[in-house]
């Protein structure tokens, strides 16, 4: 199986604090990855750079097998801006509040960027509709972002990522926004997609969604990977840090 | 004069009233819009530029401006002012001086989107150009149209000030008839008229607003 994303030896910092540490990472064809750690442990600008919202300061980044940027005189160097138009079509994400576009209507915000992508009309609204049926949105195809609930919105941003057919779908902690009963519905969408094998990366605080989702858990602190294992590996790990975090979390 | 005489004459400034309201509108609404997007543009130097220019605009009179611009090419180039040239004058004024406080709104309006949609949009696969005409500037229209309301309202009023260098416009024509004829009368009327004309034009940016319910940001 090829990787889908390759970090080597990321290192990030803004205005001289460092955020990233020398971070390595790879995902695999078909595997969920989960990244947990308290807040400001560079989860989320993990995330950032590897969907290329953030330029990292050295390091080596490679999506869907293409090179971003590669490390030169110990900076990081990123490919033209044409071929990073290519590769950011490789890979979807979908924002902890959603940024859904509040002009659009909810099959708009799914055909548009599609339209963008080059697609024909047909085609991009025959997607939106397949998308929309599966993720149980066809009722609200014709309302605008602020007529549904957070979980829905949440729902409809996942659709319009999926339309572009991206090899790799990150999450920045999506259902952060939503109350309880809401992050239900959008975790049981994440979860049929990972019953279909795509390839996912999904920062997130629930811990008992990425034990029993993810293949492999990324526990960071304070800019480094502290722990990197299978669900039961860290679950059941030594590193206090680690046990505390997990534990408190979970009570 | 015959009340006749004077509603014709009043009706011949109405139509300059109106030229300058709407050539005004026509050249400083997208002038503000270049304004605005130079002002956020990454070059210090054209940024500074453009902050002097508003700051000048909006910190000093407009009537002092239109007088400054009706009289600078003779002052400044020796150049004999033609009577064609007092309408170029005021129309210039007008919009120079709307386009500083346009851009400002807009500014804001750009300002008030969050950054979040800029995000998604480039994740997206959104260049920069499309981003900003398919995404950000629809929204911002939506947002700034109160505060653009405002402002021509007042544009209605500022006409008067055209007054300053001889324009015939409504205002300047009620107040010579108002001196000639020893009457408050003209001026009414033209008040009445101010007052109509707003009312025309709250309703029309009402319209619009309404157009644009259909979502929120």
């Amino acid at each position: 199986m090829m990787n889908l994303l390759e970090i080597s030896h990321m290192k990030k910092s803004f205005d001289g604090v460092p955020v990233i540490e020398n971070i390595s990472l790879s995902v695999r064809e078909g595997e969920v990855l989960s990244v947990i750690g308290p807040s400001g442990s560079g989860k989320s600008t993990l995330l950032r750079c590897a969907t290329l919202l953030e330029t990292m300061d050295s390091g080596e980044l490679r999506i869907g097998g293409r090179c971003a940027a590669r490390e030169e005189g110990g900076r990081s160097v990123y490919a033209p801006a044409q071929e990073l138009r290519l590769i950011r079509r490789e890979l979807g994400l979908v924002f902890q509040s959603f940024h859904l576009f509040p002009h659009y209507s909810v099959k708009k915000n799914i055909v548009e960027p599609q339209r963008i992508a080059g697609r024909s009309r047909e085609e991009a609204e025959r997607k939106a509709d397949e998308l929309m049926e599966s993720l149980g949105l066809s009722d609200h195809a014709a309302k605008y972002p602020c007529q549904l609930s957070g979980g829905q919105q949440q729902r409809v941003s996942i659709a319009r990522a999926l339309a572009l057919d991206p090899k790799i779908l990150f999450f920045d902690e999506p259902t952060s926004a939503l109350d309880p009963e809401l992050t239900a519905e959008v975790l049981r969408v994440i979860r049929a997609l990972a019953g279909k094998r795509m390839t996912m990366v999904i920062v997130t605080h629930e811990m008992e969604f990425a034990r029993e989702l993810s293949d492999r858990i990324v526990f960071m602190e304070n800019g480094y990977i502290q722990e990197e294992g299978t669900p039961e590996e860290l679950f059941s790990t030594e590193n206090a840090r680690v046990r505390s975090f997990i534990g408190r979390l979970r009570a | 004069m015959s009340t006749e005489t004077i509603f014709i004459q009043l009706m011949g400034g109405m139509g300059v009233t109106v030229a300058i309201f709407i050539l005004t509108l026509v050249f400083s609404m997208p002038l503000g819009m270049v304004v605005a997007l130079l002002r956020m543009t990454r070059s210090r130097l054209l940024s500074l530029l453009v902050q002097v220019y508003i700051s000048v605009m909006r910190g000093t009179p407009l009537m002092l401006q239109l007088i400054v611009i009706y009289f600078a090419p003779f002052y400044l180039f020796h150049i004999k002012i033609s009577s064609s040239y007092r309408f170029v004058a005021v129309i210039l004024a007008f919009a120079l001086n709307y386009a500083a406080y346009f851009a400002e709104i807009y500014r804001s309006g750009f300002r008030s989107i969050p950054a979040g949609q800029y995000e998604a949009a480039h994740v997206l696969g959104y260049s920069r150009a499309q981003t900003f005409f398919h995404i950000i500037l629809p929204q911002v229209v939506k947002r700034v149209l109160p505060p653009v309301t405002n402002e021509v309202i007042t544009l209605v009023k500022d006409t008067s000030l055209a007054f300053a260098i001889a324009t015939a416009e409504m205002f300047t024509i009620a107040k010579q008839i108002s001196a000639k004829e020893a009457s408050l009368m003209p001026l009414m009327a033209a008040g009445v008229f101010y007052y109509i004309f707003n009312v025309l034009v709250a309703w029309v940016c009402a319209r619009i607003e309404k157009h644009y319910d259909y979502y929120k940001i």
